[in-house]
């Protein structure tokens, strides 16, 4: 089955001519790159060493809006994540990307923490966020009742919000695909060759065949020193921050409807509650330095942190079930603010250090690289004819999903097949994932797009059914196993 | 249609949740002495439960009198409540209370609601996964529990590994043993927190005795190894705290049941805090009035035979409602039963006076330790109302079922009863 969406793309290159620009890097941040920039009239390629547009850091986070109230001021990070929460916000709305501006709360445990309070207002002020309020004990006990004993206050963030990550990185991939980014998946990049016969190209050698690019952007996230170091440069390191997380069962989702902070101290940082956007409650992160960049898998003595964390923060949460665990890595790098600077002479242009902030950030980042590559001679002219951002199917909680949607089912019966009971994923909505733009291509590729397997069950009832669905539908291989006709975005 | 259509409502005399042979047994036994309809409602495609992926035999001893292999006997239960004139409708899930008794139900055939006189809850228990047991680790292919196992092997035929580790010491762990076996699948070993897989000697599923596992007594899993398929668990003796790493690409937990009871909370109905299901008296009512709940929901976990018997049971006790007029009328003021160490819990959980015995007579226990020759005792309010030695043990992994006339002599009004052993 073909994909017969949007308007014609920008004539797309022959794999031996080259693009104007390689963007090197499917997360949050490579993909609103390449987006950005294929806005302009210039060619675009997206590099991306896995087999799935954002199955990195970008798949693993807290996935809060941040405000950027607590970013240290005058820093471009602070300014990247304030922008970036402006229109991120607005492009949620656009493209349907799950979003509930459910708010914070910073709660203080302690004298130390309650002291830090007014300076954090104050810091966020000096953002230029200007609504937190001081709130005594009592108003945080309204807002978040289930909170353990011993609160003595707290600073309000009404701004903070929760989002899907999934779909803000397939959102971003899928509008830079529609605007004729050509997405190059399995193709890790492992040697770069500059400019060597003069006609103005670099190679990038890759798994998956030689792509090249009058400029190179690296926006490879934890990799990103490897890369720059094949780049000639010797600047940073990037230490994996490895970040540990529990998500407990929706019927826990009663007990916390705001985003529960921990004050920063002296003391470290804590772990926060949050609401998720699919009717879940998240506990954690941890924060641990490692040196294996791969270590994403979860640990004794994480669970052990953080169980103890939840059992003072909300001890109720503690007898719910989990429903999954994970660890994300942040990219952290030895320098304080993101690193974002371009080589005019190699024509690269480096994204580094996006450690915690990226997924809010990352269309503002965007900007900035579109505007210092306009600086370093990049001629950018702004395309007139963009097709519109691509419509993303909603598995959120916040709105209607298909399997409650009456008019769709009558229309459509797949969307009353359900098939993944605990998440309530529909045949309708597995077809569809595995026969959109950058349709899903592996179980955890249609975990992303449908949220099936998700939940609490982890595939006793469910699992088999699932993958049989997805093998009917195969793209790869002759196409599709199934009669499928028509399929709407 | 329009998008504003309203949804088409259904109003049968009684709505059954969950077509296993607890639903399925209900609607079987209430069906021809109702004049209305009684419908069930499965969102699976097929009618019939856990059973039809159980791909053995050990089915059907105590209600059909004879033994038949899981996938048998949910044809022959979906085949009996047919034919009694219940309606049993698949691909359709209950996914919410709407107002009064009804819900929503989503199905290939629309959105609708059903408004029925009486409901009964039926939808089953399943295994904790991995993810609900904390085991952290990697995250790689290769992890099943047994339901996801039996899915795989038995109804789509997959392939799984060669060398598994099976985690628990339940009877459903040897059922996870046995479909390892038939899918060419080695068990390196079986791990069990209890001192003693005493399952082993109670199980009487098929092909036990050519089953000879090695067995870990005793022992934790503490660590999942491998990416991206299962390398190796590591293991942990919970007595010397000694560890040492297995080789293996398939792990399957099994066990450490949960009812599925999101209906049952979404719903604002009471849980038994033991087994974590509704909250029932001897005739299975729920704290709702018109609700009632049968099977595994109510006990975590029985053989299906007591399931599909609490379904006639509770037949009869929803046959009462209706004719009653289905009101709210109170029932007489209970007392609690409670279950104290090693007991987990006991089923049901409020004594009425007035009321009939539980299903088979029996009250439904769960142990955390083996008692060999278990004295059951029960008190209430301080005094020892009754003690009774039983001959058969108290063994972890499986149901522990005690003879009701235990509580004979209690007061009504006398505060919680308490059982234990020793
Ligand atoms: C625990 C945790 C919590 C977080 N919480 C939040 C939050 O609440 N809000 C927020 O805004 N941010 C949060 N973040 C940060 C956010 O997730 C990251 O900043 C963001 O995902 C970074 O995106 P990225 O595109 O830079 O990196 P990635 O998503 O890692 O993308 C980089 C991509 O580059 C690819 N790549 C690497 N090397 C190569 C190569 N040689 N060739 C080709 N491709 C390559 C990788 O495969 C990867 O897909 C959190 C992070 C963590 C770990
Ligand atoms: C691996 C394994 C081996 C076993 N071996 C044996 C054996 O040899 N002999 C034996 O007697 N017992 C055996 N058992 C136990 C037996 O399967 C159970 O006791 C029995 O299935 C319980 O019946 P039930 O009706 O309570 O629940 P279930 O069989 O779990 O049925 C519940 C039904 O409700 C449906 N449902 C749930 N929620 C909803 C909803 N919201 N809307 C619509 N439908 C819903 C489910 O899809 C399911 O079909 C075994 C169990 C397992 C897992």
């Amino acid at each position: 089955m073909s994909n017969t969406t949007g308007p014609d793309p920008v004539p797309a290159p022959t794999p031996d001519d080259g693009y104007d620009v390689v963007v090197i890097g499917g997360g949050i941040v490579g993909a609103a790159i390449a987006r950005e920039l294929a806005g302009h009239e210039v060619s675009v390629a997206l590099v991306e060493a896995r087999s799935d547009i954002g199955d990195g850091t970008s798949k693993a986070n807290t996935a809060i809006l941040h405000t950027g109230f607590d970013a240290t001021p005058g820093t471009l990070e602070s300014r990247m994540v304030a922008r970036g929460y402006e229109l991120l916000s607005r492009y949620a709305t656009e493209t349907g990307i799950p979003v509930e501006h459910t708010g914070a709360i910073l709660v203080a445990w302690n004298d130390e923490e309650l002291a830090a309070l007014p300076g954090l207002k104050d810091k966020a002020e000096r953002n230029g966020y200007q609504e937190s309020a001081l709130i005594g004990a009592d108003e945080v006990y309204r807002l978040v009742p289930a909170l353990g004993d011993g609160v003595l206050g707290g600073l309000t963030v009404p701004g903070e919000s929760i989002i899907c990550t999934w779909t803000t990185n397939l959102a971003l991939a899928t509008d830079a695909e529609r605007r004729g980014v050509t997405v190059l998946l399995d193709h890790p990049v492992t040697e770069v060759t500059a400019d060597t016969s003069g006609d103005g190209f670099t190679t990038l050698r890759t798994e998956g065949g030689d792509v090249r690019g009058r400029w190179i952007v690296n926006a490879a996230g934890l990799g990103a020193d490897h890369l720059d170091r094949l780049f000639g440069h010797d600047r940073f390191t990037v230490t994996p921050r490895r970040g540990e997380l529990f998500v407990f069962d929706k019927l826990a989702r009663d007990l916390v409807n705001k985003i529960v902070l921990p004050v920063p101290t002296s003391r470290g940082k804590g772990v926060l509650v949050s609401p998720t956007v699919y009717g879940n409650v998240m506990l954690g992160p941890t924060s641990e330095d490692l040196t294996d960049r791969t270590a994403t898998g979860t640990s004794e003595d994480g669970f052990d942190f953080l169980l103890t964390k939840g059992a003072a923060l909300m001890p109720r949460l503690l007898e719910e079930e989990v429903t999954a665990t994970y660890a994300g890595l942040r990219a952290a790098i030895n320098h304080p603010d993101y690193l974002i600077e371009a080589d005019r002479d190699r024509h690269y242009l480096l994204v580094g250090g996006i450690r915690s902030t990226g997924l809010t950030a990352g269309m503002a980042i965007a900007e900035y690289v579109r505007d210092v590559l306009a600086d370093a001679g990049l001629v950018l002219k702004e395309r007139e004819d963009l097709p519109d951002p691509p419509r993303m199917p909603n598995i959120g909680e916040a709105g209607t999903r298909p399997y409650q949607d009456a008019a769709r089912i009558a229309a459509d019966p797949a969307y009353g097949e359900i098939v993944c009971f605990c998440e309530r994923v529909t045949a309708g909505e597995i077809r569809d994932a595995c026969h959109t733009e950058l349709p899903a291509r592996t179980p955890e590729g249609l975990r992303r797009r449908t949220r099936a397997m998700n939940g609490r069950c982890q595939g006793f009832f469910c699992g088999s059914a699932v993958e049989q669905l997805m093998n009917d539908h195969s793209t790869t291989g002759g196409g599709c196993a199934r009669t499928c006709h028509e399929v709407t975005h | 249609m329009s998008p504003n259509t309203s949804p088409t409502t259904l109003t049968p005399d009684v709505l059954v949740i969950g077509g296993g042979p607890a639903g399925l047994t209900t609607a079987a036994n209430l069906a021809p002495r109702i004049d209305g309809e009684v419908l069930v409602l499965e969102r699976e495609k097929e009618a019939g439960g856990i059973p039809r992926h159980s791909d053995h035999t050990g089915y059907g001893v105590r209600d059909l009198r004879r033994v038949m292999t899981g996938p048998a006997y949910a044809r022959r239960l979906t085949a009996d409540a047919v034919s009694a004139g219940a309606v049993v409708t698949t691909s359709a899930m209950v996914t919410d209370w709407a107002d009064g008794l009804a819900v929503t139900v989503t199905s290939p055939r629309g959105r609708f609601r059903v408004e029925p006189r009486a409901i009964v809850l039926a939808t089953g228990a399943r295994e904790r996964p991995r993810t609900a047991r904390r085991v952290p680790g990697d995250r790689p292919a290769g992890v099943y529990t047994t339901g996801a196992l039996q899915n795989a092997v038995h109804l789509h035929h997959r392939e799984v590994g060669r060398r598994a580790v099976v985690v628990g010491g339940e009877l459903v762990s040897w059922s996870a043993a046995l479909t390892l076996r038939e899918a060419g699948c080695s068990v390196a070993l079986m791990v069990s927190q209890y001192e003693r897989t005493e399952s082993y000697g109670a199980f009487n599923l098929g092909g036990k005795a050519l089953l000879r596992v090695p067995v870990a007594n005793r022992t934790r899993v503490v660590r999942v190894i491998g990416k991206p398929r299962v390398q190796a668990v590591e293991i942990e003796n919970l007595d010397t705290g000694a560890r040492r790493t297995v080789e293996c690409d398939t792990v399957v937990f099994t066990g450490d049941w949960i009812p599925d009871h999101e209906l049952v909370r979404s719903g604002g109905i009471e849980l038994d805090p033991g087994t974590l299901g509704p909250l029932v008296d001897t005739a299975l009512r729920t704290s709702r009035p018109g609700v009632f709940a049968a099977g595994n929901l109510l006990h975590p976990v029985d053989t299906a035979d007591i399931a599909a018997l609490d379904g006639k049971h509770v037949a009869d006790q929803v046959k009462s409602w209706l004719d009653a007029g289905g009101s709210a009328q109170d029932p007489a003021t209970g007392v609690r039963l409670l279950a104290d160490r090693p007991l987990r819990w006991v089923s049901p959980g409020i004594l009425r006076p007035g009321d009939p015995a539980p299903p088979r007579g029996r009250l439904l226990l769960w142990t955390d330790e083996f008692v060999r020759v278990p004295k059951v005792t029960v008190r209430q309010g301080g005094r020892i109302v009754n003690e009774r030695k039983l001959a058969w043990p108290a063994a972890p992994g499986r149901v522990f079922r005690v003879p009701w006339s235990v509580i004979r002599g209690i007061s009504p009004n006398a505060g919680p009863v308490t059982l234990s052993v020793g």
